[in-house]
């Protein structure tokens, strides 16, 4: 049960953290795509030095990539900022991973 | 209510010193535990061992193996002379036969875990010639084969007494229990906590003898796959970023994984659907 919830509360974040991200978005530009796009690279780089980088966040940063090429900065400033979000989840899973691995041990 | 209370109550946190032989003791009696009607060596056949029908499945597979192409191709590998004159038989003791269940070895000099894969390419560079691929049908060949010159041998893998070591162990079993990916997902969550039940079409096998059988033909790949094929694909499965073949991480998990299941025979290599 308590597994169940924790995984539960991980999702549960990792949704509103991309429905935060997503739902607050204004016209974007150019210099708004970079600063979104750099503080995702940043978060998933700090995921990455916890040896815990998820496949969707590179996706949803090759996406956001994509889009500010095609100039479309809208999309691109939202997937950048729900790239952050779930790159931010990561690092949570993994900081809370440090202990939490030990509960589930077999002994 | 005491009782209700104390049977209530979280489970304590392991101390952090490592045991591996109380480790491995509750590992395989949890196992064992789980599945009673299995003796001790069938954990080595995975899921073929803990279904009816695909044990009958893999009785007929045995009579033509799909790993028999990879172990005729590893077999002529081995014994092929590099360009230099020597041969992998030169890199290891007993010429590299039966000497499987040995491997992971912890290195004192390097402070660090080698593995059969890691230790074969040391041995191609050390003889001027480039390293294999960790996850494809060359490197699986070569462990194909020094797996079946092994085969019904006991894992023996050794802790030494040395700091390092320990913590080699530790660091792999901290990553099997570690939730990763954003399906929040451990190794233990499929191998520890849900043998014998499917994950879509899957059977999932028992983290006890899961690495005996390896090198392994995957119907699910359309050909063979190695320990560094095994783990990474795992966690592209959790949709976390897979590390490096060989790796820190992964040399530990296996040096973990292999000492847990002292005892099981190699069976490698094996088949899986």
């Amino acid at each position: 049960m308590r597994k169940n919830m924790r995984i539960s509360t991980l999702s549960l974040v990792s949704v509103l953290l991309i429905a935060t991200a997503t739902s607050v978005m204004a016209a974007g530009s150019e210099a708004d795509f970079k600063t979104a796009y750099a503080a995702a690279e940043a978060a998933n780089e700090e995921a990455g030095a916890l040896r815990d980088q998820w496949t969707v966040t590179a996706t949803a940063l090759a996406a956001a990539k994509k889009a500010a090429d095609a100039g479309n900065f809208d999309q691109a400033v939202a997937q950048s900022k729900g790239a952050e979000a779930l790159a931010k989840a990561s690092i949570f899973q993994a900081t809370s991973e440090k202990e939490a691995w030990k509960t589930i041990e077999i002994r | 209510m005491a009782a209700l209370a104390f049977a209530a109550a979280p489970p304590a946190i392991a101390a952090d010193t490592p045991n591996p032989a109380a480790d491995a003791k509750a590992f395989q009696k949890y196992f064992t535990g789980k599945f009673p009607k299995l003796k001790l060596e069938d954990f080595v056949n995975g899921p073929y061992s803990l279904n009816e029908d695909m044990h009958k499945q893999w009785e007929e597979k045995e009579q033509f193996p799909p790993y028999e192409f990879s172990l005729d191709m590893g077999k002529e590998m081995f014994g092929k002379p590099f360009k230099n004159g020597k041969s992998y038989a030169d890199c290891f003791p007993n010429q590299g036969i039966g000497i499987r269940q040995n491997y992971p070895t912890f290195d004192e000099k390097e402070g660090k875990v080698v593995t059969l894969e890691l230790a074969l390419n040391r041995c191609r560079e050390a003889n001027g010639e480039p390293p294999f691929s960790y996850v494809k049908d060359e490197m699986a060949a070569l462990t194909a084969y020094m797996a079946f010159t092994s085969r019904g041998k006991p894992f023996d893998i050794k802790i030494p007494n040395d700091p390092r070591a320990l913590a080699a162990y530790q660091n792999g079993k901290r990553y099997f229990y570690t939730r990763r990916g954003q399906l929040n997902f451990s190794c233990a969550s499929c191998h520890v906590q849900n043998p014998g039940e499917r994950i879509r079409a899957e059977i999932l096998a028992p983290a006890l003898g899961i690495l005996n059988a390896m090198p392994i033909y995957r119907s699910e790949w359309g050909g063979m796959g190695t320990v560094s094929r095994r783990f990474t694909t795992c966690n592209i499965q959790t949709r976390g970023v897979p590390l490096e073949p060989q790796a820190d991480e992964y040399r530990d998990l296996e040096y973990y994984l292999s000492y847990v299941s002292n005892g099981l025979p190699i069976s490698g290599p094996g088949a899986r659907p």
